[in-house]
């Protein structure tokens, strides 16, 4: 697949309070950005745990996305810090896996801010795309059985 | 995939146009198509709008017919219809929490240029709704008590009102208010547009039932500290500062203020243009009629030292210079913010001289001298004590400015009018000017005010203001006077026009404590400090936290019609809610099982609610169901992953990682 053509394939994690109602609101104020990141919603970006980024780079994605409430602004007081806290360590880990940290990103999205939203969707589909596809799932699914997830799991927090 | 626990699921997929919301970008055909061919999934089918009554009842016929036990409805956010559906699916006799929402209009249609990636994400965002359905699990709403009590924050029109309405449905109130009377910005205006009512003479009345009421207990010169628990059941701790002042003993008879020796303190109420004394009840019509001791100019609490006159004065001897800030706890089931507004700093527009051009003045400072109650008596006078010969008025001093704030603040045209009126009915050989962008007139009676205004002599001048200086000694006639710069784009020329007084329509801006209100409730607010409502045209003020409402200006500029409108409407939501005995709540909390839980501790100290205990018969951890609010960090934190979260279980969002990422077919380019 030449650079050109690829289309990566991005997981976004977003908390329910903030980040999906910014992206809602850039929906509602009808900005443009490329679809190529599938939302999912948790209540707290601190519920987003390392097996959920490692599953998605598993089951195929370029890059994960893990957007919250700005420091100071999480429903859940400092649920957010916990994902701050992680993310480093997340980091680490995809070095350790020969994954380049870049295709983990963490962004605070308030839920005023559409526009922050569609200019880091837009961003990190273009830093993943010079990164190039990861085709990481052949790899894992060659040792760990297809969609058990609680394998995975086990194997990614050992 | 895997089976569902209650053996091969039956999914429906129902998929809404919207309109040409969603059909207009996205191959609805395609997608149906798409869905249908997905495992476990027996109906897929495709409605203009999903919503309505027919399409609700669509879902259900086929939820009874084909005996779906799984709903996915790919429309609009959820945070717009997922109540809607979760209603629809729990009357055809499913439970609500077997259903999924697949978000395809503000996450798809709305953003995504091309229809052919839109349906292409649209599949994509509805096979992850597919993949988790199968793993949902029925759950049931938790019921929890209601308190029956309000707690309103903000003592101005917008929280009196909301107040009252609470009170008089029998509910009890307490009215929280920073400064040491109710009224707020209301309390300081003359009149009030367009039909021009004295301000005073329609809040007093309100003011003095709040006051009055016995339903309301007032809470003034206080601050909400802290905030916890959730709808129907929160936790209050209020901060009410010490007012040197025994509450109970003082009469507001006044002597206190008049014998105080500390004299020069600039008077708020009056926008500083004249003073008041360290004792001191900020209006005649202070509700309530109490005086308050200013720490911080009272020499007695500044330096320890002083004649006491006020002391001496007092004859209840209600003064207590040993009083100290007092807490209480309060414990309520709704909660209305109503925090009003902050005036635009003209200072900040250095090229108008305000605060260095003596009679450039703000529009609340233009209400005190126009208010018989102000600091001239209600005589339009300059600072010298002249009648201005001619005046200006600029709009939108701060707002529809890029630099300071885009937005309109809608009332200052509105004001400014009144002002003009008002100085033409004091001062009927005055010359008015009104340099404006555009005139929005947009309420009951504006437009033909406006027109009056245009038939009672006043000048307008299309076009912003761009600078206020003093005139030059060369213009004999015009030495001391004002010189306004401004291009009148109707006639493309720029005039210089000499006044003797300028008034900054200023912008309504949020509290600067705003934000810091926001957090402490937990709701959000825009960049420029106004609250977020939960939907700007169906929720206009509820917050995204249940049981927590907001009225009035700290959601956005607006006049008071609107605002006591909205502080009705807030009322109404707390009412919907503390009426009833019970409310449900989602059930998305966590929960551990002590068996498998080794004890180790490492959730008790991260949840951030303190929902979880450490059980030393068990040797576990123990979620408490009423604390715990669902973040579902104790479930991310867990080395052996035992919490769990209902509702965003492991598998749930596996299921979900899966389904956005499993290979859809490949976008067709011509």
């Amino acid at each position: 697949m030449s650079a050109n053509e690829f289309e990566p394939r991005i997981i976004g994690f977003l908390c329910r309070w903030c980040s999906y109602n910014g992206a809602d609101l850039a929906g509602t104020s009808r900005m443009k950005y490329p679809p190529n990141l599938i939302p999912i919603k948790t209540n707290c970006s601190g519920r987003v745990e390392a097996t959920h980024v490692m599953k998605a780079f598993a089951d195929g994605a370029d890059g994960v996305l893990i957007s919250g409430c700005h420091p100071g602004d999480c429903h859940y007081i400092n649920g957010n810090w916990r994902t701050a806290g992680r993310y480093p360590m997340l980091k680490k880990l995809l070095e350790q896996l020969n994954i380049e940290p870049g295709r983990l990103r963490l962004e605070w999205v308030s839920a005023a801010e559409g526009d922050k939203w569609a200019r880091v969707v837009t961003e990190f589909v273009e830093e993943i795309r010079e990164l190039g596809p990861l085709d990481w799932k052949d790899e894992v699914h060659a040792e760990y059985t297809d969609h058990d997830a609680g394998e995975l799991k086990e194997a990614v927090t050992a | 995939m895997a089976e569902s626990k209650n053996g091969e699921p039956r999914i429906g997929v129902f998929i809404c146009d919207c309109g040409t919301n969603i059909a207009g970008k996205v191959d609805v055909p395609a997608v149906v198509e798409f869905a249908g061919s997905l495992p476990h999934v027996a109906v897929a089918q495709e409605y203009k709008y999903m919503c309505s009554d027919p399409g609700q009842e669509l879902i259900q016929k086929a939820i009874k017919e084909e005996k779906l036990d799984r709903i996915v409805v790919a429309a609009c956010s959820p945070t717009m219809h997922e109540p809607t559906f979760r209603k629809a699916v729990q009357a055809a006799g499913l439970n609500q929490f077997l259903f999924q929402m697949a978000n395809i209009r503000e996450h798809d249609s709305w953003v995504t240029e091309d229809p052919v990636e839109a349906t292409e994400k649209a599949k994509r965002i509805i096979d992850a709704a597919v993949y988790r359905v199968v793993y949902q699990q029925p759950l049931e709403a938790i019921e929890v008590p209601v308190n029956s009590d309000v707690l309103v924050v903000g003592g101005g029109i917008a929280g009196i009102e909301a107040s009252l309405k609470l009170a008089d449905a029998g509910h009890k109130v307490h009215l929280v208010e920073r400064d040491p009377s109710i009224g707020g910005h209301m309390a300081q205006f003359d009149k009030t547009f367009p039909t021009l009512d004295c301000s005073a003479c329609i809040l007093t009345p309100k003011m003095s039932a709040a006051g009055k009421h016995p339903n309301i207990e007032l809470h003034t010169y206080s601050e909400v500290v802290e905030v916890d628990g959730y709808v129907g059941n929160f936790k209050v701790k209020v901060n009410k500062k010490a007012r040197y002042v025994d509450m109970d003993k003082c009469t507001g008879c006044g002597l206190c203020t008049e014998q105080c020796v500390v004299a020069k303190v600039p008077n708020e109420f009056n926008e500083g243009l004249d003073k008041r004394r360290a004792a001191y009840i900020p209006f005649p019509q202070a509700v309530p009629l109490r005086a308050t001791i200013d720490p911080e100019k009272c020499l007695q609490l500044t330096r320890g030292k002083c004649k006491q006159t006020c002391v001496e004065a007092c004859g209840p001897g209600a003064i207590d210079f040993e009083q100290k800030d007092e807490q209480t706890d309060l414990e309520v089931g709704a909660i209305i913010i109503a925090t009003g507004f902050d005036l635009f700093e003209g200072e900040r527009i250095e090229r108008y001289g305000y605060g260095r051009l003596t009679d450039v003045i703000s529009s609340l400072e233009f209400e005190r001298i126009s208010n018989a109650s102000g600091p001239t008596g209600g005589e339009i006078l300059c600072k010298s004590g002249e009648k201005p010969r001619s005046v200006a008025i600029l709009h939108c001093v701060g707002s529809r400015d890029e630099n300071y704030n885009e937005y309109c603040s809608r009332v200052c045209c509105m004001y400014s009018l009144k002002f003009a009126h008002l100085i033409k009915e004091h001062l009927p050989e005055t010359e008015v000017y009104q340099c404006y962008i555009d005139m929005r007139c947009f309420g009951k009676g504006y437009e033909e005010f406006y027109k009056r205004l245009m038939n009672e002599g006043v000048v307008f001048v299309r076009g912003r203001a761009a600078e206020v200086t003093a005139a030059s000694a060369k213009q004999a006639d015009e030495e001391g006077r004002l010189v306004v710069t401004v291009e009148d784009t109707l006639l493309g020329v720029v005039r210089h026009i000499p006044v003797d007084m300028v008034v900054l329509s200023a912008a309504l801006e949020a509290q600067p404590d705003a934000k810091q209100v926001a957090q402490l409730f937990g709701f959000g607010c825009s960049s420029a400090g106004f609250y977020i409502e939960r939907h700007p045209k169906l929720e206009p003020v509820s917050t995204v936290t249940d049981g927590i409402f907001i009225a009035g200006c700290c959601q956005g500029p607006k006049d008071i019609p609107d605002t006591v409108a909205q502080a009705g409407a807030a009322a109404a939501g707390a009412l919907a809610l503390v009426d009833n005995r019970t409310v449900k709540i989602e059930p998305t909390i966590s929960y551990i099982d002590p068996e498998k839980c080794s004890g180790c501790h490492i959730c008790v100290g991260l949840c951030p609610h303190n929902a979880i205990v450490y059980n030393a018969e068990l040797d576990a951890a123990e979620v408490i169901q009423a604390a715990c609010k669902g973040c579902g960090v104790c479930v991310a934190a867990c080395g052996s992953s035992v919490p769990v979260q209902y509702g965003f279980t492991d598998d749930q969002i596996f299921a979900e990682i899966e389904g956005a990422l499993a290979e859809v077919s490949a976008p067709e380019r011509s």
